[in-house]
């Protein structure tokens, strides 16, 4: 592992050293007063972020808490391979946990739709995992400017009894003081990546070589449009409408989740660098593809409120 | 958007005003003109004649709107070329000391705005003691809505004027700059309209800032815990608060006092020949001493003082008043410990900077305080460094974060005051009573036997040939705690104080009786951890609120429910009741007699064997 970019001088350090500091600084501050942490590890570019930051955090000995990935069963393949293999190469022991009524019901995007889908194996999932494993906090990846309603998260978010996000008991956070006490019953989400903007993560994946899923850069893959969203067909599982061909376009994501809910875009960026330079070209937002979203105004703040990452 | 090089580096800024202000509308416009705002979001913002409300860029949350209140500060994103910026936006309203506080906390610098057409307010006199007293000093006064006044190169140059002198008082740098959010006249761009006016726009000022910078103060760093992979290696994890440090450094630590010297910096995986302020890292060093989580470590020849009582200024955020006396947690750099207020000095009004009386600190107080710690910290005056000198306080009961506070120095009677040493001890008092001393806490409502039963208790005890003493809460406000009344705070204190009556007393041999309301949780736990390894029995004697009402020996319920006695226990203020007293006896069910012969049981039982405070 390399450390990050060089400062600008003695005293100064670049942004980028400053955002890398605080994570780990956050990361330390968890493990040492949180009594069972656990890192969601989603295998998106946040994650593969995070996840290195958690391990450049207690170098040289592995990170003190495991990686817990909340499956869906409907991630792309290559999201699956990458797990596995971050998984064995950084020595944390990693937990899958499925839904097991979503199993049982075979919940799927195209016979449940999106919000039901989302709900059982995400939402519902996440809350079971933590419980079964008696959890007090999980560390995540998400960031502030993502969207609208993350803006006033805090870096350890309060979560009362059913992990609901109560907004009357957030509390606040001064300086580098965290507060992550909780009682029986309680539980905290951490955001090591709060201050990270989308742009930060890139120029840091770059700098310290982080390997992240062949999905974020351009290549041709069989795709179909639906609601406007270009859809990746992964497997054999994707249900086409009558008359739905699947054409090869040269597509690469921003944004990755469940395949058939995760919407591509056109690029020629098959390189980090390209996909940097695209982002710095770009005049739309990061959640623009993800179809779950759309639910609903407000669609994000509600489901965090039901205990949604 | 231009190309941000990845060289850039980061300031953090906070933004005070309110909608009135035109604060949304400028943020709005700042964020949109730097190329911040995606073009989905700005489709979302344009309303039915096409023109574009930036103020809704800021928007609040639902939760907000629905339950009619303001979650303290958003954070908000931008860059330029030579800079990343994190923007705390703060809602402007009356009641936000709290909020301001906290997204100052982490800012290099701040943005006031003025409005062209009201000038210097209270409210903007306001946030400037909030930046002061917060430590920061560098502030960019944006006279905002000039359009509105025609760009008056004379309201802009008084309104400036006037705030400069002032902010100048309170030890203030000070930038004016006139803008219009409406247009984006000196925002990003410069502003036509305003031809005077030669300075920077708001983004070039922003752009031009120091952020703030420990890196010249001597080395400093809040250990935040232990590496041990293997037998062979054992690093210290932390971020350095202030200074630098490379190998070969001589280092202190402290509380204790130990030197040594750095072996190796891992910033933060790979050695490196030094690393400075705000760098995450992790130390080993060539002497294996005493070090864990909450110690600090610093440059050897400038030691941090370390003390255990403050003067500090502490900011009240939560809902339930501050209570003098009342132990709650206090946590500085990765150290947490024990800690009460002790004495306020006074309260601070923020709108002029006046002292006021005051015997608590309610939601969005600011008090200047007497802090006394459970132990020795480590600590810089919080003028000097904020990281060693900024605290939280942590309610113990709800876990809440309520307060923050920022240490102005050491109280020189922590140096000065010794405990005298005593050459006989509790051990050989007792010896000579022939007993093992005990603290009895009987605890209830107002009239539910505990005087009663504590007396049945005592008597029996004498009777066997035991030292007794009963401390009654009523014969309490006769003598010691003569000058109290009834509010939280003089209940906490008349607490405190039975509680050291009966500590002193146990270490006289004595098994101490105390019969008193103590309704609150915190106050019983705190009077359990003063007694140390003296055993001590919470006894809760319960009985029925309406019971009590009903028999209301002393007549006092009836004059609470006819509005003549305030702050009383089960009326109109509460009772925690024990969640695992030691003993729980019902007077409803059991007659005095039953309930004393039970306490004595379960008390000459336990007295055999060594028992010491029990954990919360």
């Amino acid at each position: 592992m390399s450390d990050a970019p060089s400062a600008l001088s003695a005293d100064r350090l670049t942004h980028l050293q400053r955002l890398e500091s605080e994570s780990i600084h956050i990361l330390r501050e968890v493990a040492a007063e949180c009594a069972r942490p656990v890192l969601l590890y989603s295998i998106g570019k946040d994650s593969a972020a995070l996840l290195h930051l958690a391990r450049k955090a207690f170098h040289p000995a592995p990170p003190p808490f495991p990686l817990l990935h909340v499956d869906t069963t409907w991630k792309f393949r290559a999201m699956y391979a990458l797990r596995d293999r971050m998984a064995a190469e950084s020595g944390m022991e990693l937990i899958v946990y499925e839904n097991p009524e979503a199993v049982e019901r075979g919940v799927n995007p195209f016979d449940h739709g999106s919000a039901v889908h989302t709900d059982l194996w995400k939402t519902q999932g996440l809350k079971q995992a933590l419980d079964l494993h008696r959890f007090d906090a999980a560390i995540g990846g998400a960031r502030r400017d993502e969207e609208a309603s993350r803006a006033k998260e805090r870096v350890f978010s309060f979560r009362g009894p059913g992990h609901r996000w109560d907004p009357r008991r957030q509390r606040p956070e001064l300086w580098s003081l965290y507060n992550p006490r909780v009682s029986p019953g309680e539980t905290m989400r951490v955001f090591p990546l709060s201050n990270w903007t989308e742009l930060d993560v890139w120029d840091y994946i770059a700098a310290e070589n982080i390997p992240v899923v062949n999905l974020y850069f351009a290549a041709p893959r069989p795709v179909v449009k639906r609601e406007g969203a270009l859809i990746v067909v992964d497997d054999a599982r994707m249900r086409l409408k009558p008359g739905e061909t699947p054409q090869t376009r040269t597509v690469r994501f921003r944004t990755l989740g469940c395949y058939p809910l995760s919407g591509a875009i056109e690029s020629e960026a098959t390189t980090l660098d390209a996909v940097i330079a695209e982002m710095r070209a770009s005049r739309s937002s990061e959640r623009q593809g993800r179809l779950i979203d759309r639910d609903q105004a407000g669609s994000m703040e509600r489901k965090k409120q039901e205990g949604y990452f | 958007m231009s190309a941000p090089s990845p060289q850039r580096d980061l300031l953090r800024f906070i933004t005070c005003g309110s909608v009135d202000d035109g604060k949304s509308t400028l943020i709005g416009r700042l964020l949109h003109d730097v190329g911040a705002v995606p073009d989905d979001q700005i489709a979302a913002l344009t309303d039915a004649d096409g023109a574009l409300d930036f103020s809704l860029l800021v928007d609040g949350l639902l939760a907000e709107r629905e339950q009619g209140i303001t979650i303290d500060v958003a954070y908000r994103y931008f860059s330029t070329e030579r800079r990343s910026f994190i923007v705390a936006d703060t809602p402007g309203h009356e009641q936000y000391t709290r909020n301001m506080a906290t997204g100052a906390s982490t800012a290099d610098a701040a943005i006031i705005l003025a409005d062209a057409r009201k000038g210097v307010l209270t409210q903007t006199r306001r946030h400037a003691h909030i930046l002061a007293l917060m430590g920061v000093r560098r502030v960019v006064l944006a006279v905002t809505k000039m359009d509105l006044v025609d760009w008056s190169q004379a309201v802009f140059e008084s309104i400036a004027a006037e705030f400069a002198a002032y902010a100048a008082r309170i030890g203030l740098e000070v930038t004016a700059i006139p803008v219009s959010g409406a247009t984006g006249a000196n925002v990003a761009r410069r502003g036509e309209d305003g031809g005077w006016y030669a300075g920077p726009t708001l983004l070039k000022t922003l752009e031009g800032l120091p952020p703030l910078s420990e890196g010249h103060l001597p080395f400093r760093m809040a250990v935040q815990g232990v590496i041990r992979p293997n037998l062979d290696f054992r690093g210290y994890t932390g971020r350095i608060a202030a200074g630098r440090v490379g190998p070969g450094d001589a280092v202190r630590a402290l509380p204790s006092g130990v030197t040594t010297t750095v072996a190796r910096v891992l910033a933060p995986t790979e050695d490196a020949e030094q690393a400075s302020a705000g760098q995450s890292v992790v130390l080993t060093l060539t002497d294996e001493i005493d070090l864990s989580r909450g110690d600090v470590l610093c440059a050897a020849a400038a030691p941090l003082e370390v003390a255990d009582q403050f003067e500090a200024a502490v900011i009240w955020m939560a809902d339930a008043a501050l209570l003098p006396g009342r132990q709650y947690d206090l946590k500085l750099g990765a150290r947490t410990v024990a800690a009460s207020i002790t004495d306020i000095r006074h309260k601070v009004n923020v709108n002029t900077l006046e002292p006021l009386a005051a015997r608590t600190l309610e939601l969005n107080d600011i008090g200047v305080c007497h802090l006394s710690l459970g132990a020795d910290i480590a600590f810089a005056p919080y003028e000097e460094d904020r990281e060693m000198g900024g605290f939280i306080l942590i309610d113990r009961m709800s876990q809440a974060t309520v307060g923050a506070g920022m240490i102005r120095f050491a109280l020189r009677r922590a140096h000065n005051i010794h405990r005298q040493p005593i050459k006989v001890d509790r051990a050989r008092r007792a010896a000579l009573k022939g007993q093992q001393p005990a603290v009895l806490w009987f605890t209830g409502l107002s009239g539910a036997g505990k005087s009663t039963i504590a007396n049945l208790v005592e008597e029996q005890l004498a009777a066997e040939g035991r030292h007794t003493y009963l401390i009654d809460g009523d014969n309490l406000r006769h003598g010691l705690s003569r000058d109290l009344g009834f509010t939280e705070a003089d209940r906490v204190e008349n607490i405190r104080r039975a509680a050291e009556a009966a500590r002193m007393m146990a270490d006289a041999g004595l098994i101490v009786l105390v019969s008193l309301i103590s309704p609150f949780r915190a106050e019983r736990a705190m009077a359990r951890e003063m007694m140390g390894d003296v055993p001590f029995l919470e006894i809760f004697v319960d009985a029925p609120l309406a019971t009590v009402e009903a028999r209301d020996v002393k007549g006092l319920y009836a004059k609470a429910r006819r509005g003549e006695l305030h702050n009383f226990t089960g009326i109109d203020s509460p009772y925690e009741a024990p969640e695992n007293a030691e003993i729980h006896v019902q007077t409803e069910k059991n007659t005095a007699e039953e309930a004393a012969s039970v306490i004595l049981d379960v008390f000459l039982n336990a007295s055999g064997r060594p028992s010491g405070a029990r954990p919360r």
